[in-house]
């Protein structure tokens, strides 16, 4: 009888653990007491994939009911890395538990020489008033040729590699719906 | 890669160079010690003696930049010693191919080479071809214009001697190396290749990899299991991000992107689709106009017709002959020529080549746009070493993102495997997801230009019916991606609705019928749902290939090119290497490249290389802007005076930049050392996500510069004590680190050292931590892809004063 790691766990968890350490011939109550004494007992789980390199280890993610974050660990299911990790990919739970996060958007003004909280809202019209002024000011319909172009080289894109399939997507769609054509990122270099 | 890491565990040699896997891609050398366990052979070449050479069962060191050199070497013993699978080579590569006789090779130019535009005519290295325009082959390899003839006649000049004059690498090394390797030509073994940046980062750093595929096409490697050609990618979806293209010269799926010349729909197909004449070649690429139609329809939906070209002319364009790449970008901001700059999720500030060129440029901008978790050298640029924030007029807005539990959606590892992340961790109050950001952004704009401004068409026919509410929706644009069929239409005898998701790429229509952000992802999330989510464990066929879990562009098919892993019959080359084999009319094992039956069946089959108009992986590559065959060329600096291979020092046609932060010096008393850069486990890329880590941090807390013990004497260096490293363009404070891991090298008559940084540190967090080592490095780069050369360049070290307590 085959059982991955996290199904004998739950199978220890369970009131039928008895029964299930006679199907498996062997005594379950060691594993169950230090189960019982683990924070992720009650913890929801989830799977993620390690945010480092491409790899693309398995990671499980415990959390509260509350939604906190209480640990990371690998995955020992996922046949890529059963569960080991690397020393980023084991820390990956203080990336997120992390005081050093920045909250809230951030505006430095010309010349002045410090940040200052901004609301969302405010960061997102002045940013997209930027675009729009340089846009409309460097917007080139046809270039020396004739051709055309309908682009602007007022603004260049960089990034992300770190972002996911589907924000990479979405992201050139609107790059390029604005007509930007330098645009580039990790891959590049 | 073309495999993917646990078939690693397949392989029977094993060549690790331009990598350095064990302290980069840690979890990878698992699978290359289950290898090792069944009796592979593990070979390391780097200039450094790493954790990956520490476990390997041969090492020898060279001299960054040299690689082709090394390789060209390994192929002329291949070539001069039979060791090729000659079968495979003659019917699933080019190298029986006729070349035309306006090729020719001198002096390290090839041909059709004009020296003041410093560009090749690369008609002057086309095929023969017969009266029905297909090539001419000699599958005997004995006329003296094929492939093989040329390629053994360019490679018989790297001989062992004049090879290890450059490399720096000991003759017999050279010899037990290029020995172990050649045994992966035998018909039941396979060799792979792991590299990374250390070939790619490089002004040859395109034929750095063509040479290795080159080998590994001879040897008959491709398509099989424990072979292939395998670049280890350093970021998590660098794969993906790559895929969907947030690159200038690329639309998702790897479409060209227009050049202004092809001012309709049909003129670009007419120009991008390529051709053949061999009824033999699948030329899977002929399918490039339903894969553009499809994806003009997932960007403009219902607005995007038939009539107005799918909204091709309202997508920008870029000028023929022109670049936009990452250099060209800091190169034109450094000159005052962009207003505005969105980095996103990236800190250029650290990771490009000669960072006080790309900080200097940031200050020229009138507003830039950082989207990270953490303060970054970017973000902060205004008050760095050097700056004065009173002069520098850049609006800078940092926007905090969530990390990658917080969210969902999907990454694409290196061995292309789409994997699914849950939003496991509730974010906390402030900060927002990346696509979250992107859809309010953009929302804005577009109700910005709903009165007035230029050429609203794209921004007001975007399509969008995949946001609701505002609110980003990873599945939705995860079905936009795989593709919709937008009519009620009949494919391939089957009738699909309109709104239902397309099975796969096989179903993409030129007419607008269906749409697909991404016809490579079309299967990725069909109507049995998604397919990256998937967490089914078997493994039919006992090769590692788990067919069922995740999925895998293109069409799940885990190995590419693998029906080069069958012999004309459809039989495995060998039983031990079965990933795929024809049996009793179809095939069995992984999905394989086309249905079409083996090559025996001349009739009906096609040749392996489906992406390759001519079916055959191409060991003559007649597409590259600097040359058919690998040549090697000395870095942009080097510590040589002359370049033994030629009279070309460097690559005739590399781009070298010229404004006064590009300077640049060879054999310059000033900078006598080679100089590299390399990563450390516990930090990544830049160090943005890591610095800030307390864990981390604490196991490397500081920038280092390793030395070898002859070099530290001779600059009277103690291990610990402070070092300045500088370039020609920057300098860096360092503690030194003088280890045994190298060694001085004997070149050209010369005692050649090298050092070594890893470039995960900024001046914002830690203090005292130490700056980028890309301060150091130059804005050159490879000339068909401008990845700039960060891992060869020239420096000096000396002794600032012990270490700070």
């Amino acid at each position: 009888m085959a059982l991955t790691r996290r199904e004998f766990l739950k199978w220890s968890g369970t009131a039928g653990a008895a029964a299930a350490a006679m199907c498996l011939g062997f005594d379950l109550m060691p594993v169950k007491s230090y189960a019982a004494g683990l924070k992720i007992l009650k913890a929801k789980e989830a799977t993620t994939i390690c945010p480092y390199c491409a790899v693309g280890c398995g990671i499980i993610v415990h959390t509260k009911k509350s939604g906190k974050l209480l640990s990371t660990e690998g995955d020992p299911d996922h046949p890529i890395n059963e569960g080991a990790l690397c020393a980023k990919g084991a820390g990956l739970y203080q990336m997120t538990v992390n005081r050093n996060r920045k909250r809230f958007p951030l505006y430095r003004a010309p010349e002045s020489d410090e940040w200052e909280e901004i609301e969302w809202d405010e960061a997102i019209q002045k940013i997209a008033e930027k675009i729009k002024e340089t846009r409309d000011a460097t917007f080139t319909e046809k270039n020396d040729k004739g051709q055309v172009v309908n682009r602007t080289t007022g603004i260049a894109h960089v990034g992300s590699a770190a972002l996911d399939n589907e924000e990479c997507w979405l992201l050139q769609g609107i790059m390029r719906a604005m007509g930007l054509v330098y645009i580039e990122h990790q891959a590049r270099i | 890669m073309t495999n993917h890491w646990i078939d690693i565990r397949n392989s029977d040699c094993i060549l690790i160079m331009g990598s350095n896997a064990a302290e980069n891609h840690p979890i990878s050398m698992k699978w290359v010690g289950k290898a090792k366990d069944k009796g592979a052979t593990l070979i390391s070449v780097d200039p450094r003696f790493t954790r990956t050479s520490s476990k390997a069962d041969i090492y020898a060191p060279e001299r960054s930049g040299t690689d082709i050199a090394f390789l060209g070497g390994m192929m002329n013993y291949i070539l001069s010693n039979n060791k090729f699978h000659k079968e495979y080579a003659a019917n699933y590569t080019n190298a029986s191919f006729i070349v035309g006789p306006k090729y020719a090779f001198k002096d390290g130019l090839f041909s059709g080479y004009d020296p003041k535009t410093k560009k090749y005519d690369k008609s002057f290295w086309a095929f023969e071809k017969d009266a029905n325009g297909v090539p001419k082959r000699d599958l005997t390899f004995k006329d003296p214009r094929c492939v093989f003839q040329l390629m053994k006649k360019h490679y018989s000049r790297y001989t062992p001697k004049t090879v290890s004059a450059i490399t720096g690498t000991a003759e017999a090394d050279l010899k037990k190396i290029y020995e172990t390797y050649a045994k992966t030509g035998a018909v039941d073994k396979t060799g792979t290749i792991m590299y990374a940046m250390g070939w790619t980062q490089h002004t040859v750093g395109v034929q750095n990899i063509r040479m290795m595929a080159m080998i590994q096409l001879m040897l008959g490697n491709m398509g099989r299991p424990g072979g292939g050609v395998n670049a280890l990618r350093g970021e998590s979806n660098v794969q993906g991000s790559t895929d969907h293209c947030l690159l200038f010269h690329i639309w998702p799926g790897y479409l060209g992107t227009p050049k202004a010349s092809l001012t309709t729909l049909a003129d670009y197909n007419a120009k991008n689709t390529p051709k053949t004449n061999d009824p033999l070649s699948a030329n899977w690429w002929q399918n490039k106009p339903k894969y553009m139609a499809s994806f003009l329809k997932s960007m403009f939906g219902e607005t995007a017709t038939k009539e107005n070209d799918f909204g091709y002319s309202w997508m920008p364009k870029i000028d023929d002959g022109k670049t936009y790449s990452w250099l060209d970008i800091f190169d034109e901001m450094y000159k005052g020529n962009f207003k505005g700059f969105f980095a996103w999720g990236q800190n250029p500030a650290c990771s490009g080549a000669n960072s006080n060129k790309t900080r200097k440029a940031l200050a020229k901008l009138d507003w830039m746009v950082n989207v990270n978790i953490f303060d970054n050298e970017t973000a902060s640029f205004w008050k760095g070493p050097g700056m004065n924030p009173d002069e520098i007029k850049t609006e800078v807005f940092f926007l905090p993102c969530l990390t990658s539990v917080e969210k969902e959606g999907s990454i694409t590892n290196s061995g292309r495997w789409m994997q699914w992340r849950y939003a496991a961790a509730k974010p906390p109050r402030g900060p927002k997801g990346d696509g979250d950001i992107m859809v309010e952004l953009f929302e804005k704009v577009r109700s910005l230009y709903e009165a007035d401004g230029k050429f609203t068409d794209p921004i007001k026919n975007l399509r969008w019916d995949y946001v609701k509410d505002g609110k980003y929706d990873p599945h939705a644009i995860a079905k936009l991606i795989n593709g919709y069929f937008e009519q009620d239409t009949t494919v391939k005898g089957k009738s699909f609705k309109k709104g239902t998701l397309v099975p796969s790429f096989a179903f993409l229509l030129d007419d607008g019928a269906t749409s697909s952000g991404n016809w490579l992802y079309c299967q990725s999330y069909t109507e049995k749902g998604n397919m990256a989510a998937r967490r089914e464990k078997k493994d039919p066929t006992g090769m590692g290939l788990y067919p069922e879990w995740s999925w895998c562009w293109p069409v799940n098919r885990r190995i590419l090119y693998n029906r080069a892993s069958v012999d004309l019959n459809g039989k495995p080359w060998s039983a031990n290497k079965n990933i795929l084999e024809y049996k009793d009319g179809k095939w069995i094992g992984d999905v394989p490249d086309g249905g079409w039956p083996p090559m025996s069946n001349k009739e009906k089959t096609k040749r392996p290389f489906i992406m390759k108009p001519d079916g055959v992986g191409s060991v003559f590559g007649p597409g590259r802007v600097d040359g058919p065959f690998p040549e090697h060329y000395e870095p942009l600096e080097c510590p040589v005076p002359k370049n033994l291979m030629s009279s070309q020092r460097m690559n005739p046609v590399a781009p070298v930049y010229g404004t006064e932060a590009d300077e640049h010096y060879s054999c310059d008393p000033r900078f006598p050392f080679v100089g590299t850069t390399y990563r450390v486990t516990e930090h990544w890329q830049t160090g943005v996500l890591t610095r800030w880590q307390p864990w981390l941090l604490e196991t490397q807390p500081q920038l280092f510069v390793e030395m070898s013990h002859e070099l530290a004497k001779l600059r009277g260096i103690k291990n610990g004590d402070m070092c300045k490293v500088s370039s020609a363009r920057g300098k860096v404070e360092a503690v030194a680190m003088v280890t045994g891991r190298f060694r001085p090298m004997a070149i050209q008559g010369l005692t050649v050292h090298e050092v070594g940084l890893p470039w995960c540190f900024g001046w914002v967090y830690p203090k005292d931590g130490g700056d980028s080592a890309n301060l150091l490095t130059s804005s050159t780069g490879d000339p068909n892809t401008r990845i700039p050369e960060t891992k060869a360049f020239m420096v000096n070290v000396e002794k600032l004063g012990k270490r700070r307590a």
